[in-house]
């Protein structure tokens, strides 16, 4: 019974927060190693295109609720998501037409680009903040769950109690469908295999008569869409705040990176690494360890590796082991 | 054809090609041949796209193509294979081939929703033409090998495979016989000949193989440090001072004088 207890104590804290948290990066973390494999350059900004895609799927939410139109059990910002993605891909496709497409007609190398996209994430940063706000948001509809704490432990007489979010179990569904697609549309499609043509080797892909521009619009569209995905996901779940999304960044290149930067396997894989190690580490222990352990062992500590103060230090520390290891990521990466 | 008028490119201070004029007539198969480092392949590079001169024009049926990028003048009907192989590694030897018409109508993404039948039937025939080109080349079994995974001479022969699927009107090949067995390399002359008489191709060809030249070239074009020397048939070229001097230097030229009797 004690090691039941154990166990669901360890779902309840660490492996569903886990794999909903995981999800949401790996959704991040493959816009970000898409734009790295066909673009060519760090995207900076993806962060704040997450806020930006989360806030235009918000606003949508609140008007769709004042109408009184809802879906349901299922919150009504799915419903918004496809005006979100729209507006997102509007705004990224037109810093592409502005900024980006200037310093590809100049060739720029890479770190040129890296540094424009840092320009990019504070105007799209100040943008977030000045038509929503810089403070918390909620827009899921109330609190919901599949399985309520109280109600699990009446149903099984455990005395721990296990609870499952809707705003979860919305992650982890839409997560697989989302990652499904991706992987359907870039190896069976002629679009996602041209895509692939560009990033694998782009003056063949040109000499093929593939028009590069195409491929970055779409790879913009694609990218707008796993952002606003991402960023509603996560605010679901967490709430909405621009500069929790600005912080997001380093978890979600760590996760990209660690994957294989380029690489979509990798970048799912390094979301999970990283999300999985975040949540462990900064987990405190006591009261799984109190279940297992015989009474004369149990610890008078929380048995917290590190404080959750410092959750982000750990996307670091992972970073740097695994390149330590595998210098170009768990997956090999480049090419998608 | 092709009019190249005063091209120039510059990489820094290095002229790679330096000035150079020539012209390609309709329906020949020229050759382009020169000592290592002449700026044949840069003058590729700057014709179909790859990288813009520096100065020059380069014209096409009278049309200014001079810097236009590379996915247009293939629509054009100007293609390149390159001297060292480029492949789409991670697909395989007969996607690789059905990826060279870019532009085809499942490449939106409208259409990858609602064109699906007329993707279909593209693909169909593109893959047909594949596995003909690909059995043409004597190399059908290794259709589903990766191109990634493929032989060094084997990726020469999916970059000639490349201009066979579509009807192209110029194609530049740049070297596409080395590293390819005598036998092969045969085979490739009489696909080029071929090509050159019953789909029209006009073609410009690099190569080192003096023999594969003569066989197949007329006429002949010399290159040297970035400029044209001369032009001619390949016995004219052989015999022209100049390019005995560009090839082998002024030391050794007069030993072969010797040796050839001239
Ligand atoms: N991208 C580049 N950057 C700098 N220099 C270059 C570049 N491409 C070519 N060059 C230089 O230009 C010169 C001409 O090179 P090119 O490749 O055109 O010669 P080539 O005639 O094709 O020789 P080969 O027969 O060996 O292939 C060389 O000296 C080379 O170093
Ligand atoms: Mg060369």
């Amino acid at each position: 019974m004690d090691l039941l207890n154990a166990f669901i104590a360890l779902s309840n804290f660490v492996l569903i927060p886990g794999i909903a948290y995981g999800s949401q990066l790996a959704l991040g973390a493959l816009g970000v190693t898409l734009i790295y494999g066909i673009l060519r350059f760090s995207n900076f900004a993806h962060g704040d295109t997450m806020a930006f895609g989360a806030m235009a799927t918000i606003m949508v939410t609140w008007l769709l609720q004042s109408w009184g139109i809802s879906l349901g059990p299922l919150p009504t910002a799915l419903l918004a998501l496809p005006f979100g993605i729209a507006f997102t891909a509007l705004l990224l496709l037109g810093t592409d037409r502005v900024i980006y497409r200037f310093y590809r007609t100049q060739k720029s190398p890479p770190v040129i680009f890296l540094i424009v996209s840092l320009g990019v994430m504070f105007i799209m940063n100040g943008l977030v903040r000045f038509i929503i706000g810089p403070g918390d948001q909620r827009f899921a509809d109330g609190e919901r769950f599949i399985i309520r704490a109280r109600e699990f432990k009446a149903w099984t007489g455990l005395s721990e109690g296990l609870a499952f979010k809707t705003s979860q179990g919305i992650t982890v569904i839409t997560a697989v469908i989302v990652v499904a697609w991706l992987f359907w549309f870039l190896n069976k499609t002629r679009t996602g295999k041209s895509m692939r043509a560009f990033s694998d080797n782009e003056d063949l892909a040109l000499l093929s008569g593939i028009n590069p521009e195409r491929v970055v619009t779409i790879t913009w569209i694609l990218v707008a869409a796993l952002a606003t995905i991402a960023g509603v996901l996560y605010g679901l779940d967490k709430g909405f705040k621009p500069f929790t999304y600005f912080q997001l960044l380093l978890p979600i290149f760590a996760a990209a990176i660690v994957g294989g930067l380029g690489n979509p396997l990798g970048a799912i894989t390094g979301g999970f690494v990283i999300a999985f190690s975040e949540v462990t580490i900064t987990y405190a222990f006591k009261k799984v360890l109190t279940y297992i352990l015989p009474d004369s062992l149990d610890p008078t500590g929380l048995v917290q590796l590190l404080s959750t103060d410092y959750k982000f230090a750990v996307s670091f520390v992972i970073l740097i082991i695994v390149l330590l290891f595998k210098p170009t990521g768990l997956f090999k990466g480049k090419a998608l | 054809m092709i009019v190249v008028d005063g091209l120039v490119k510059k990489f820094g201070g290095f002229h790679a090609v330096d000035g150079a004029s020539l012209s390609i007539e309709k329906g020949t198969i020229t050759g382009l041949i020169g000592p290592n480092g002449a700026g044949k392949t840069t003058l590729f590079n700057v014709i179909a796209g790859v990288h813009s001169p520096t100065a020059g024009r380069v014209t096409m049926q009278g049309e200014d193509i001079t810097g236009l990028p590379p996915h247009e003048l293939f629509h054009k009907g100007l293609l390149r294979t390159f001297q060292i192989a480029h492949e789409f590694s991670s697909m395989t030897c007969r996607e690789n081939l059905m990826m060279v018409p870019g532009g085809q109508s499942g490449e939106t993404l409208w259409n990858t929703w609602f064109g699906r039948k007329r993707i279909a039937e593209e693909e169909r025939a593109l893959r047909a033409k594949a596995d003909e080109v690909l059995e043409f080349l004597t190399i059908e079994h290794l259709s589903e090998q990766r191109a990634g995974e493929i032989s060094g001479g084997q990726k020469k022969l999916l970059e000639l495979g490349r201009t066979m699927m579509v009807d192209a009107k110029i194609v530049f090949l740049d070297e596409v016989g080395a590293g390819v067995n005598r036998t092969l390399l045969n085979t490739i002359g009489d696909a080029i000949v071929r090509l050159n008489k019953e789909r029209d191709y006009t073609f410009v060809v690099i190569e080192h193989d003096m023999d594969f030249i003569g066989r197949i070239c007329d006429p002949v074009i010399c290159m040297a440090e970035g400029k044209v020397l001369a032009e001619g048939t390949l016995d004219e070229i052989k015999a022209n001072e100049q390019v005995i001097e560009a090839y082998l230097g002024t030391g050794l030229k007069n030993k072969v004088k010797e040796e050839t009797g001239a």
